[in-house]
């Protein structure tokens, strides 16, 4: 084994501002206390039929129970998987291979619905300026039937809301016997996805966005909607086969229940902060431009365009001081890469370059916006005596 | 100090990194991503950017990916596409340098609040005769990169540091396994970076680019037709290979290419020499004494000859005190005195003359 050294930064005295909850939520204690036993003594393979396997396959079908109890919908139809990108990858994979029709999204979707609709040779529909589907343009998609059509709840780069029941109404009438899946990854923390999806025959959530442990989510589904994808045991009614990670469903059901039991006080304690943000950024950077400022929004998502500037740079200098931001858009390299979403709202290349996201979540505190205020002006202060080309 | 080290992911700029930590420098590693595109080795793939960001862990470094992948298309490849179209032959490399790493990431260096820009290049920066910094070569000869740093000023080369020109290519070896490094037995990389063996060289990279066309290979003496070549845009000033067996004269090369008619003219080894070469966009970082003697280099690692610089006007010629081997246009000509670079520029014309 090499020897790794210690890690420089963030240098122990520079405080930490997460602003990175749309990439993955700080775990919620009560959710990491409720996995502990599941990672030791309580090992067991919840597929066996003595008394350890027993002890496991109870606590697994708890979790279902609980989190179908939060999600409005009968836990048979509660199917784990290893997070959003599997859940996406079942839906949308499982519908194509029905061969009936194509399967359809819009193109500002995140890429674990976008690049297997690709893959099924699926279509992909125009959206507005501000990402938000363009139900005309869907219509037309859908006039010859489709297999699926899945639209986002929440855009993870811009927070942007879909108009899921139009979705809806308008796929039950103009393509029947398509099914409505939706990614309802970034907005589980913040919304009731039993109003929110109503209609929808399959949602995709992934724990960690809710403060639960990576490598879990589920697949909302009926076994109808789910011809198989991966082949191998019995697993999860058929659905999905693997042995079940117990630990990650029970910290996945406490997290979405913490999440669940404040969410409208919390929606709106974190919609002021990200409003107090974005009004002290506009203050100190007048010619930052918000995106999608003028439409229903994630109370977490705060995407800023900085005009003339370049997002790695404004990042590189937040991250020194502690702020953790993201562009919103990364590649395999862990390079920053020109966001889809931005170029299928038409905005200009060198302007897509510039954007930066702030995402706020039950961690976040004033003392968090006040923090990252400050660095934004400075990098942008920064970078701006050193003759960046900018026109802010 | 604080330091940005451009770190490609091989074992040259990973220990430029071990030293810069060593001096007592703050360091923060960036590795470049620039091609996005098939790579068979180079800077540019996903497991080098790996090997960077491990060799910044075991040095207790933090590390950052840039992409510069638009500016590598813009300044790198199309220019060097846009060359062999018009039957030149380009320095890749050479414009890397001048346009991503001692422009663009220096530039972003110096927003960012960074002193300077390491990287780990074999090459030496010293102050020449006047007292301006000045490219120098580095210490092992086999390894020598001066020539790839030739088009640098320097206002560029007060902001640039190079821990290992000092080292022999071995010395450099032996710190990183020292240092338990994970790129110390790592190959170097030789070839473009942009471009995959794997998928068919230059000639597919181009075809894809490019239309390339066939062309006859006509003897230089006698203007007889001798064969042909696949397509006359891959063919090089020089070039020995894939010029068929030639006629029983001895070895053959590519004496000159003319694309529009689709020609290349093939000769002997003598047909190459001259004694005088037209260069253009010649820059002096130190300008010498009218008939100082020079030093020439016309490839990376070839063979330097000696000469002098005439200036007529605007047109600038390099005499040779012996004929050369003619260089192919478009490639860079750099002037050493002893061990500095003293001046650089482009090889005229065409490949039709």
């Amino acid at each position: 084994m090499r020897r790794v050294g210690h890690l420089p930064e963030p240098a122990a005295e520079v405080r930490l501002a997460y602003m990175d909850h749309a990439a993955t939520s700080p775990p919620r204690p009560e959710a990491i206390e409720a996995m502990m036993p599941h990672l030791g003594r309580w090992f067991g393979n919840p597929s066996g039929s003595h008394s350890v396997a027993r002890q496991a396959k109870a606590a697994l079908d708890s979790a279902r129970d609980r989190i179908a109890e939060v999600l409005g919908v009968s836990p048979l139809r509660v199917v784990f998987t290893s997070g959003g990108t599997e859940a996406d990858n079942l839906a949308v994979l499982g519908a194509a291979r029905k061969g009936t029709g194509p399967v359809v999204c819009p193109a500002s979707e995140h890429h674990a619905v976008l690049e297997p609709v690709r893959a099924s040779g699926g279509v992909t529909v125009a959206v507005d300026g501000n990402g938000v589907v363009d139900l005309a343009a869907l219509e037309e998609a859908v006039r010859d039937g489709a297999a699926l059509v899945s639209v986002m709840a929440v855009n993870n780069e811009t927070g942007a809301l879909s108009p899921l029941r139009e979705v809806a109404d308008l796929v039950r009438r103009r393509a029947p016997g398509a099914l409505l899946h939706t990614d309802a990854v970034q907005a589980a923390p913040t919304f009731d996805l039993a109003e929110l999806a109503a209609g929808f025959d399959m949602v995709s959530v992934a724990s960690h966005k809710l403060g639960g442990p990576k490598g879990v989510g589920v697949l909302v589904t009926g076994s109808e909607h789910l011809p198989l994808v991966l082949h191998g045991g019995a697993q999860e009614g058929g659905r999905r086969p693997g042995t079940q990670d117990v630990a990650g469903a029970v910290g996945m059901a406490t997290a979405l229940e913490a999440s669940a039991r404040h969410r409208a006080a919390e929606r709106s304690r974190v919609g002021r902060l990200r409003d107090v943000l974005s009004e002290r950024i506009r203050a100190s950077v007048p010619a930052a431009v918000e995106t999608c400022a003028d439409v229903p929004r994630a109370p977490g998502h705060l995407h800023m365009r900085f005009p003339g500037m370049e997002a790695e740079e404004i990042l590189f200098l937040l991250d020194e001081k502690g702020v953790c931001a993201s562009s919103g858009s990364a590649c395999a390299s862990g390079a920053s890469r020109p966001s889809h979403v931005l170029s299928a709202m038409g905005i200009p290349e060198a302007e897509v370059r510039s954007a930066v996201r702030f995402s706020l979540g039950w961690t976040t505190t004033a003392d968090d916006v006040e923090q990252t205020a400050e660095a934004v002006a400075a990098a942008v202060g920064q970078l701006l005596a050193a003759g960046s080309r900018a026109c802010v | 100090m604080r330091v940005m080290v451009a770190m490609s992911g091989g074992v040259d700029s990973s220990v430029a990194a071990a030293l810069a930590v060593e001096r007592g420098w703050t360091v923060t590693g960036v590795t470049l991503k620039l091609w996005g595109g098939q790579s068979d080795s180079g800077c540019c793939s996903v497991s080098d950017v790996e090997d960077a960001r491990r060799v910044s862990a075991s040095l207790g470094i933090a590390h950052h990916v840039f992409d510069f992948s638009d500016e590598f298309d813009r300044h790198v490849v199309q220019p060097y596409v846009d060359a062999y179209a018009v039957g030149r032959t380009p320095n890749p490399c050479i414009e890397c340098n001048r346009h991503l790493k001692f422009d663009r990431l220096l530039q972003r260096a110096v927003r960012l609040g960074f002193d300077a820009v390491v990287t780990g290049h074999h090459a030496r920066v010293a102050a020449g005769p006047g007292g301006a910094p000045l490219v120098h070569r580095g210490r092992d000869a086999a390894k020598d990169q001066s020539y790839v740093l030739s088009m640098l000023r320097g206002e560029q080369l007060r902001r640039v540091l190079l821990p290992i020109g000092d080292l022999t290519k071995a010395e450099v070896r032996a710190i990183a396994a020292r240092r338990g490094l994970a790129t110390a037995a790592k190959p170097d990389s030789l070839d473009t970076c942009f471009i995959s063996a794997a998928a068919g060289g230059r000639e597919a990279f181009l075809a894809s680019r490019i239309a390339v066309r066939p062309g006859r290979l006509v003897d230089h003496a006698t203007g007889a037709v001798v064969g042909s070549v696949p397509s006359v845009q891959m063919v090089t000033v020089g070039q020995r290979r894939g010029l068929g067996a030639g006629s029983g004269r001895g070895r053959r090369y590519a004496v000159s290419v003319d694309i529009d008619r689709g020609e290349v003219r093939v000769g002997g080894r003598d047909d190459l020499l001259t004694d005088r070469l037209v260069v253009e966009d010649w820059q002096w970082t130190a300008e010498p004494a009218e008939g100082t003697r020079l030093w020439f280099q016309s490839s990376a690692h070839g063979a330097p000859a000696p000469g002098t610089v005439a200036r007529t006007g605007e047109r600038v010629q390099l005499h040779f005190d012996m004929p050369q081997r003619r260089p192919a246009p478009g490639q860079t000509v750099a002037a050493y005195s002893g061990d500095a670079v003293i001046g650089s520029g482009l090889v005229s014309g065409t490949r039709l003359f």
